[in-house]
């Protein structure tokens, strides 16, 4: 037998690697260099610039920005005048409101999800329905329990609230005259009867007013990001080779990474500087309560595709070679059923309840959720039981606790500081 | 033990062997982009990604193909599959032969791998040997 002596000594490197035989004992907590390279990429350091939006032309234009954070904050976008964004998207509160369901207009059957860094994230949604921020902020504008109203009456608070911004950034406002106050392809049945009286013209241009409001809302939107957290500052003296992490991180707190990174088998799924690898599985999350059955992603990638809204769309700004998730999206495996959208676990402590219906209060529960692994209420659940002790349970919450560092966002206008003390 | 006794004993047997953690590791020589011969020594292929492979993106890469005698295949009908056999799923995206680029040369784009860990991608190969598939090992 020929013995190709390069490749048993890459062997024998990669198996060193791999077992930790290279131990490296910088500093006082003993990793391996495998391990430092696992830990180092959760860093928020190695998030990738903001990646460019093709479907959203004003998606870096500052002047949307302000229309965007504007918008976001306006309750006149609501049938009742009293829900905005940032109704259930609180600026001070990582922008999630810490309720099981979100409420509008009326009750929803969903957590609130964060919106900090969603810009990196393909889907939107914990079942991904959406595939921009921009399509995404046009859900709950039309949603009957949310926002409540209709985009025609959205585009005549344009017209007679920002018409002068609007046209600096989308060019000329259409003529809404002959538009009624209230229409759109929405559950009500006056609004969608009013909608279908409108020609095809009409019904285009209030779209495409509305399609902006969308993409302002975006724009603002994409500049919510994560700040780093005590973890980062653990990753930095750890890279440094300093020694300086442990003063960043407390012994237990690195014992909750060591099981984060091996036993624990969250990197699973949380991995990356996001701490999530923004897909969708099924983690036998049980049904929220008195809510009706939930696909999950087997519902939501089949939305996308048809999605009015989606990056091939007319009212996406992408060329069709642009929207490669569309092109090899999965729709029919069994795993999608009842699959949700992993999240981000940064500032994970500081968003309780959990999942995607508020169904587990704390994060100890989840913890617990996870060390058991239950079947599934539908479809198959991917967990298998973990086994902690619950000393590990508790240096394993300690740990996600340390990966809170706030979010940054475009600094509040003073326009919209006054707008929401008059409320 | 009547036929559909033995159809339900084949049935069950093929779920608990197709059980998410059955599965084992191959060994580390297993591993990697190739030269790597298909199930049936038909063929020979080798990966080309196009950039790192990372996890979470969306990328491309290429495959190189030749026969048994060394000959560049062009002209084959390829599909490609895989997934992360301790974990019971397949991959997260449904990737595809874009282009054949010549001299046994094909373009995969679509191919995302959403963990670290060990994956499979599979490669069904139709060409002038016959039909085929090799699978390589890849570890993120």
């Amino acid at each position: 037998m020929k013995i190709h002596w390069t490749r048993v000594v890459v062997s024998i490197s990669l198996f060193s690697l791999l077992t930790g035989v290279y131990a490296d004992t910088v500093g006082g907590d003993r990793w391996s260099a495998a391990e430092i390279e696992q830990i180092s990429s959760l860093s928020l350091r190695g998030l990738d610039a903001l990646p460019p939006d093709p479907t959203n032309r004003v998606a870096d234009d500052p002047r949307a920005v302000i229309l965007g954070q504007r918008l976001f904050f306006d309750v006149r976008l609501s049938s009742n005048g009293r829900v905005s964004c940032a109704t259930c998207h609180l600026p001070d509160r990582e922008f999630q409101d810490g309720t099981p369901l979100a409420s509008g207009v009326g009750a929803t059957n969903r957590r609130t999800m964060p919106i900090a860094a969603t810009a990196h994230s393909p889907f939107l949604f914990w079942d991904g329905r959406k595939d921009s921020q921009w399509s995404q902020a046009l859900g709950p504008l039309e949603s009957p329990v949310e926002h409540g109203g209709t985009r025609a009456q959205y585009a005549h608070v344009i017209a007679a609230n920002y018409r002068a911004d609007y046209e600096r950034i989308f060019g000329i406002l259409p003529n809404l005259e002959n538009i009624p106050l209230s229409a759109g392809p929405v559950p009500d049945a006056a609004a969608a009867k009013s909608w279908e009286g409108l020609s095809d013209a009409q019904r285009n241009a209030v779209t495409g007013v509305y399609v902006n409001i969308g993409k302002a809302i975006a724009a603002y939107e994409r500049r919510i990001q994560y700040r780093a957290s005590r973890f980062d500052r653990y990753v930095d003296g750890l890279r440094q080779a300093t020694g300086t992490e442990q003063s960043a991180l407390r012994p237990d707190e690195v014992a909750g990474l060591r099981l984060f990174i091996g036993k624990a088998n969250c990197t699973q799924c949380h991995n990356g500087p996001l701490l999530t690898n923004n897909e969708f599985h099924n983690t036998g999350v049980p049904a929220g309560r008195g809510l009706s059955a939930d696909e999950g992603r087997l519902a939501g990638a089949n939305s996308v595709l048809r999605d009015e809204f989606n990056c091939r769309s007319r009212w996406s700004d992408a060329n069709r070679a642009q929207c490669a998730e569309l092109e090899y999206l999965v729709t029919d495996a069994h795993t999608l059923q009842r699959a949700f959208k992993v999240p981000s676990l940064r500032n994970v402590a500081e968003r309780a309840p959990y999942m995607h219906a508020g169904q587990l209060a704390t994060l100890r529960q989840v913890l617990d959720h996870y060390n058991r692994a239950p079947e599934a209420p539908a479809g198959h659940s991917e967990v298998k039981p973990l086994r902690l002790s619950a000393l590990e349970l508790r240096q394993l919450e300690a740990f996600l606790r340390t990966l809170s560092g706030g979010t940054t966002a475009p600094p509040m206008l003073p326009s919209v500081t006054a707008l929401n003390q008059n409320r | 033990m009547k036929a559909s006794q033995y159809y339900t004993a084949a049935c069950l047997a093929a779920l608990v062997f197709s059980v998410a953690g059955c599965a084992t590791r191959p060994a580390a020589g297993e591993f990697g982009v190739g030269p790597r011969t298909s199930a049936e020594r038909r063929y020979v292929a080798t990966l080309q990604p196009q950039q790192v492979l990372r996890p979470r993106q969306l990328q491309s890469m290429r495959v190189s193909i030749v026969d048994a005698r060394g000959q560049a295949v062009n002209d084959a009908n390829i599909l490609v599959d895989g997934g992360m056999p301790q974990h019971g799923h397949g991959l997260p995206t449904k990737p595809r032969v874009t282009k054949s680029l010549g001299g046994g040369l094909y373009e995969i784009e679509g191919v995302r791998f959403n963990m670290g860990g060990w994956w499979e991608f599979k490669l069904a190969i139709n060409g002038v040997a016959g039909a085929d598939t090799v699978t390589f090992n890849l570890d993120l």
